[in-house]
């Protein structure tokens, strides 16, 4: 019978509708500004860098090597060096970041500064109301806008920054071991 | 005798008859983009057809060249934005056979996963938006974002992001399934086939759809293969290649699965082939998340950062969504490619859509675009 199929697409559709209004199946929209969705753990947006210790600035674990900023696809991340030194959080002498910006308006969230990064020192956030009339300097974070405490890493991606932890605990102990091996005693035995 | 009033000779006779020129796009809503057709109209039949393409140019190849081979990883993601995962499975296959690096096992399965959930997001959505040319607003089209919606999710908490998903390297994949994973798989695999039936019992038997799609468009086999066009609308004529089949590259070759073939080649065929497809890969995924073995997800050789192949040349090919999708590299020993090059299937798929749209009405050519299924990310590069 001519005009069957668009009867039973109908009664379709009619399904859908009714179910819209107790399947959260057939429903899935949710009112953004007033209701939002949990957030994913594996989530990404855009970068930031990581502090340990209640200094931001002191506290920063980028060493300024440059890889991120050679590495960068779309070339968002800007970095001098600083010619003073600091102890890492292994007592070692590292260098640290004069200047480190991101051009937020630029950046593409592909997460590959995350990856190279051989210090956990940069990782990515999961912000996404950063609207601004400003799209210049508004978007132009530097090192003080993009330091976060570790803390705030451990919210946001709690597996892979428990797995930093232990590593660089691990780190923290061999290199103490190490430390404490290594001046001979005076006059000791071999 | 009195003069008798005789009406105007109509174009297609001797007289010079002026054509209508009509610009659709690249503003327009059915153009899936920036596309732009130039199409010459004698009454409402086309009688030329002009692609004008090239609006969304980025100079993805010539940006290849300049990045490292780890660099162009994310942009192609924004080749087709619909199916990120597949670009990236091309590109990351095409590197690996430029180095010679082998992927192991469990990284193959979880690329499988991964391109079929993919194909799923593209064909129910292309399905959607052809519906949408026809004049069905919105309806089929929000009832298949909502499935990919499901399948969005998925990707999200995998690789975290819901298109740009940058997963796979060179050598295998970028960070292992979170715990729970393949369960949520298997929950969306499962309930997908329901979706496809209510699919079907609302578009297939609908007479407006088969009277806007049946005899429409036809492509004939021989057009098809010497045009190149591969993917669904090579099979919807009738032409058997698939190279998930031809080349079985990942773990294609073990898993078990038919190529849907079309006969007529219209656009009905090449809407039914996708939906037939749908089918299929569920299959494939059913099989995929069953077997999935334990182990490592990236070759221990790979390397990330500073990657040099040997000099030579490499052409990595898939069985996208939407055709096939290659890239073919040529390394002169450096860190960045020295011939960065994009064969996507969007472009040369239609390539034929003159040929398809001559001697039909313009309301035809734009349903008779919807079912080529392009992406202009692709197509302009």
């Amino acid at each position: 019978m001519n005009g069957a199929g668009i009867i039973k697409g109908l009664v379709e559709t009619a399904r859908n509708f009714a179910g819209s209004y107790h399947d959260r199946e057939r429903l899935t929209t949710v009112q953004y500004p007033e209701e939002t969705l949990p957030p994913v753990e594996n989530a990404r947006t855009l970068p930031f860098l990581v502090y340990d210790g209640g200094d931001a600035m002191a506290g920063l674990r980028c060493t300024a090597c440059m890889i991120c900023e050679k590495e960068c696809p779309p070339q968002c991340i800007y970095i001098i060096k600083d010619q003073a030194r600091k102890p890492d959080y292994m007592g070692k002498m590292q260098l640290q970041p004069k200047v480190f910006d991101i051009d937020m308006s630029v950046c593409m969230s592909c997460g590959i500064c995350v990856e190279v990064c051989p210090f956990d020192a940069i990782k990515m956030d999961q912000v996404f109301e950063l609207s601004t009339d400003d799209r210049f300097a508004g978007l132009l974070f530097d090192n003080e806008k993009l330091a976060r405490p570790n803390e705030y890493f451990r919210q946001l991606h709690k597996t892979e920054a428990s797995e930093v932890d232990a590593r660089r605990e691990e780190e923290k102990r061999k290199a103490a071991a190490k430390a404490a091996a290594k001046p001979p005693l005076p006059g000791g035995v071999k | 005798m009195s003069a008798r009033f005789s009406p105007p000779e109509l174009a297609g006779t001797d007289f010079e008859h002026p054509l209508l020129e009509v610009s659709l796009g690249p503003h327009h809503p059915s153009t899936h983009g920036v596309f732009r057709m130039d199409a010459a109209l004698d009454g409402e039949t086309v009688v030329k057809l002009k692609p004008v393409f090239g609006y969304l140019h980025r100079n993805h190849e010539k940006i290849a060249e300049k990045c490292s081979y780890l660099g162009s990883m994310p942009f192609t993601d924004r080749l087709d934005y619909m199916c990120s995962l597949t670009n990236n499975w091309g590109y990351a296959l095409a590197v690996e056979k430029l180095t010679g690096l082998a992927v192991p096992e469990r990284a193959e399965y979880i690329r499988v996963i991964l391109g079929e959930l993919t194909r799923l997001i593209n064909h129910s959505a292309v399905v959607g938006f052809l519906l949408q040319d026809m004049g069905a607003m919105g309806t089929p089209l929000m009832y298949a974002f909502r499935e990919r919606e499901k399948i969005l999710d998925l990707f999200e908490s995998l690789t975290g992001a819901r298109m740009m998903c940058n997963y796979m390297r060179f050598g295998g994949c970028r960070c292992d399934l979170p715990p729970g994973w393949i369960g949520q798989a298997r929950g969306v695999a499962a309930k997908f086939p329901l979706f496809l039936d209510e699919f079907e019992a609302l578009l297939t038997g609908n007479e407006i759809l088969k009277a806007r799609t049946e005899g429409v468009g036809v492509l004939t086999p021989e057009l098809a293969v010497n045009a190149g066009v591969t993917g669904p609308m090579l099979r919807a004529s009738g032409v058997n290649y698939d190279i998930r089949k031809v080349d079985a590259y990942g773990v294609y070759g073990r898993m078990d699965f038919r190529v849907p073939l079309g006969e007529r080649g219209d656009v009905f065929d090449r809407y039914m082939i996708r939906i037939l497809e749908m089918r299929e890969s569920l299959k494939i995924l059913d099989q995929a998340l069953r077997d999935i073995p334990d182990g490592p997800i990236l070759n221990l050789n790979a390397k990330l950062r500073n990657l040099r192949p040997k000099p030579g040349e490499a052409y990595g090919r898939i069985e996208g969504p939407k055709g096939e999708l290659g890239f073919y590299l040529i390394s002169d020993g450096g860190p960045n490619p020295y011939r960065y090059r994009v064969r996507p299937p969007s472009l040369i798929n239609l390539t034929v859509l003159e040929d398809m749209c001559l001697g039909q009405t313009i309301a035809d050519a734009v349903v008779i675009l919807g079912s080529v299924d392009i992406v202009l990310g692709e197509v302009d590069r």
